[in-house]
């Protein structure tokens, strides 16, 4: 077609033509994938400020309404989270040794501990909505009706949650993603970028829960 | 090297429409921005020109308040949002920068354009709020007002948030493409200024703009959910909402002129005809701001209740950011020294960027001194402040940008005269508009207000008379540029004498740019060896 268009061996996959080696191709696309998990880390970095602040001002109240969460749900969740990480690095590593069969397998693996993530997630957030633990003006909860300022915490609880439960959902499309590329045999090892880029934001994802449950979950 | 016996150049290959729409290349990509985000000039414009209207006698002059309060409010949000914060980072930056460093396309084509549709997506939803039922808090939709206000805030701050992603994805872009796609010999000591400023704003749009995300983000979830995190009502802060949105809000300031400040270091070698002055110290100084600029948002805030030892933090850090600034502005006059000025409309757009962004950053000073801004805090001094700093500022930078490049984008030359000409009217109209406006502030009449005592009659109608310079100004500016297009003959590829890389090629350029990859050999502004 245009000029400088390398065709990797192995897979169909043409370098674009603005690069010159796959090579640079490769590494611009982490740097660039790296940048957009810093704007990550920003956009949940308000929620985090903002609990902070909130903690400090009302350390008790943060203390009574935290206990009403679920700590072994919560703790699952947790173990749930990093067992996917794993799964997703032995996926790329298994796509760099050019074994796509076991890379599906170990994805298959990922996309089955992220939906346990989000099913569990509903289970609790279903009990939170049972008891009127709702966020700011919907609470209705009887039991820390007596402070005024205890939605907040859920306020605060629901936004984190929740936010990160949207990225859990984008992350398991962006797994089936790769998944159905995989298995049309775009990838090997002289090509694997998505699947290096998935599995980045897949561990960022994992990432912010690790922060996420000890500061809402355990700090009764 | 392609072997393409003729290559048609990117305006006209490939044609169509559909080619257009779908393209990739970053010129391409470039013009669409520029046009939109000209487009939505000329529609702020309007706004202003009516606000001045019906600011021109006390009382009604034009329109009731609540039509004032939300014309003031679209004004600043389709001025900050849509035009100015894209118009020099997304459309010349995106058409010059990957030229500039010597390569073929920006590192992520398809990401650009999708970027440029993201941009569009938010800003209809902007314009939808203000045909549904507009809004009226004013572009920093300050809570609780905010939270309170009957009109339509969440779709408003929804376009905001979409056109956040648009920024940061082209900031992410501009970043990548200046690590990794700078061609054999360009090195970071030999990359045009204006690479070195698109590059410092390319990391304020990542770091800060993900901020205004999750803060737009809370504000429509506390109009929806009631969350409460903003509503001193529910136990919130609504100061908190002025910090997390000035965090942003702040740092997007120096989104908005560091690119005029590069587009200014560019023209001014080319028109004196000499080395730049200090070429390390401002391309630092740029890394320079762009640092500052995350540590000086609470001066927003001095009557807000912050505490007096974070005033006094802030007041102190707002002044360093005088420093990098004040070293620009040296060195580009120090660049005119004993230099061959030829007075070319571009030319004459940087001097005035020097003189009127110069009067801006310095009553910014006056602004960051904390006694002082007791008293003018909210007035229209601040108005007249940074209306010097973006319009004397990022615009007049935009301008010399615009007739500077001109050829090479277009390959038409202008008509110089109504250049001057317009020149002169948008020169004599800015300073009538807004000079005025400071001594109204310092004398005590609030901004935003829709009536004033008939002691500010005088100044405000001079003002609203400054306006209506303006607006002759860039009527024949459209007017002139648009003919260009249709004018016989071509621009020579390099009418000004430029050194960079951008006037090596054809005007207007091929498809990808360069028939075959450059190597840099020397400095960008190498004027020493040039007999002229």
């Amino acid at each position: 077609m245009t000029h400088g268009e390398t065709v990797i061996a192995e897979t169909k996959h043409k370098v674009p033509h603005h690069f010159d080696s796959a090579e640079q191709a490769f590494e611009s696309s982490k740097l660039g994938l790296w940048l957009f998990l810093v704007t990550e880390i920003l956009l949940f970095g308000g929620l985090f400020v903002a609990y902070v602040i909130f903690r400090g001002l009302y350390p008790d109240l943060f203390h009574t309404a935290s206990q009403h969460l679920n700590k072994i749900l919560g703790s699952i969740n947790t173990v749930v989270l990093i067992c996917s990480s794993l799964s997703m690095a032995l996926a790329v590593d298994r796509v760099r040794q050019n074994d796509p069969n076991k890379a599906h397998q170990y994805m298959l693996v990922t996309l089955f501990f992220a939906a346990c993530f989000m099913i569990i997630k509903y289970v609790e957030y279903t009990h939170k909505f049972h008891e009127g633990l709702l966020p700011g003006g919907n609470f209705t909860n009887a039991a820390l009706a007596g402070d005024p300022k205890a939605p907040l915490f859920f306020s605060l609880y629901f936004m984190m949650t929740g936010l990160h439960g949207i990225h859990v959902l984008v992350g398991m499309g962006l797994i089936t993603w790769v998944l159905i590329r995989s298995n049309r045999g775009e990838f090997s090892s002289s090509y694997y970028t998505p699947v290096e880029l998935v599995g980045l934001y897949w561990h960022l994802v994992d990432l912010i829960w690790i922060y996420l449950f000890p500061l809402l979950y355990l700090i009764g | 090297m392609s072997g393409h016996a003729e290559v048609g150049n990117y305006l006209t290959h490939p044609k169509g429409l559909r080619s257009w729409l779908t393209t990739v290349d970053h010129k391409r990509i470039g013009l669409m921005y520029m046009a939109t985000s000209m487009t939505f000039f000329f529609v702020g414009g309007i706004f202003a020109l009516l606000i001045r209207l019906e600011l021109m006698t006390p009382g009604l002059t034009l329109m009731s308040a609540d039509t004032y309060n939300k014309f003031f409010t679209y004004h600043g949000a389709i001025m900050i949002f849509m035009f100015i914060i894209p118009i020099i980072p997304a459309a010349l930056g995106n058409f010059f920068l990957p030229i500039m460093i010597g390569a073929k396309d920006v590192a992520f084509p398809r990401l650009n354009l999708a970027s440029y549709y993201i941009f569009i997506a938010g800003a209809a939803l902007s314009v939808w709020a203000l045909m549904a039922h507009g809004a009226d808090t004013g572009w920093t939709f300050y809570t609780p007002y905010s939270i309170r206000s009957n009109t339509s805030v969440v779709l408003i701050t929804l376009g905001v948030f979409v056109m956040g992603f648009s920024s940061i994805l082209t900031g992410l872009n501009f970043i990548v493409t200046v690590h990794k796609l700078r061609c054999p010999g360009m090195t970071f000591h030999r990359m045009p200024l204006f690479v070195w400023a698109i590059y410092a704003t390319a990391i304020i749009q990542v770091l800060a703009t993900p901020v205004i995300g999750i803060t737009t983000l809370l504000l429509i979830m506390e109009r929806l959910l009631k969350i409460g995190i903003f509503d001193p009502a529910l136990g919130g802060d609504a100061v908190l909402f002025q910090h997390f949105f000035w965090f942003y809000s702040h740092p997007a300031v120096y989104i908005m002129i560091l690119p005029g400040m590069g587009i200014i270091s560019e023209v001014i070698p080319v028109f004196a005809r000499k080395h730049i002055f200090g070429y390390k110290a401002i391309a630092y100084s740029s890394l320079a701001i762009a640092g500052i600029s995350f540590l000086v948002w609470g001066h927003h805030m001095f009557v807000s209740g912050q505490s007096d030892l974070a005033n006094m933090l802030f007041s102190v850090l707002t002044m360093f950011v005088a420093i990098p600034t004040a070293i620009k502005v040296f060195n580009w006059t120090a660049t005119l020294y004993k230099g061959s000025i030829s007075l070319k409309t571009p030319m004459l757009y940087a001097l005035s960027f020097l003189f009127m962004f110069t009067i801006g950053g310095l009553t910014g000073l006056f602004l960051a001194a904390l006694s002082v801004d007791v008293h003018l805090h909210d007035t229209y001094f601040v108005v007249a402040h940074f209306h010097y700093v973006m319009m004397g500022g990022t615009v007049m930078g935009l301008l010399a940008g615009l007739h500077y490049w001109w050829p090479k984008m277009f390959g038409k030359m202008v008509h110089e005269w109504s250049a001057k000409i317009s020149w002169g009217l948008i020169f004599i109209g800015f300073n009538m508009t807004f000079f005025t406006q400071f001594f109204l502030g310092y004398l005590g009449m609030p901004r935003r207000y829709y009536d004033y005592p008939p002691e500010y009659a005088g100044l405000n109608m001079i003002s609203t008379i400054g306006s209506w310079f303006l607006l002759a100004g860039f009527a024949l500016m459209a007017f002139y540029f648009i003919r260009s297009l249709f004018l016989p003959g071509k621009a020579p590829a390099n009418p000004w004498g430029g050194k960079t890389l951008e006037w090596q090629i054809a005007s207007p350029p091929t498809e990808h740019n360069f028939p075959e990859i450059p190597t840099v050999t020397g400095k960008p502004y190498d004027y020493g060896v040039v007999k002229l």
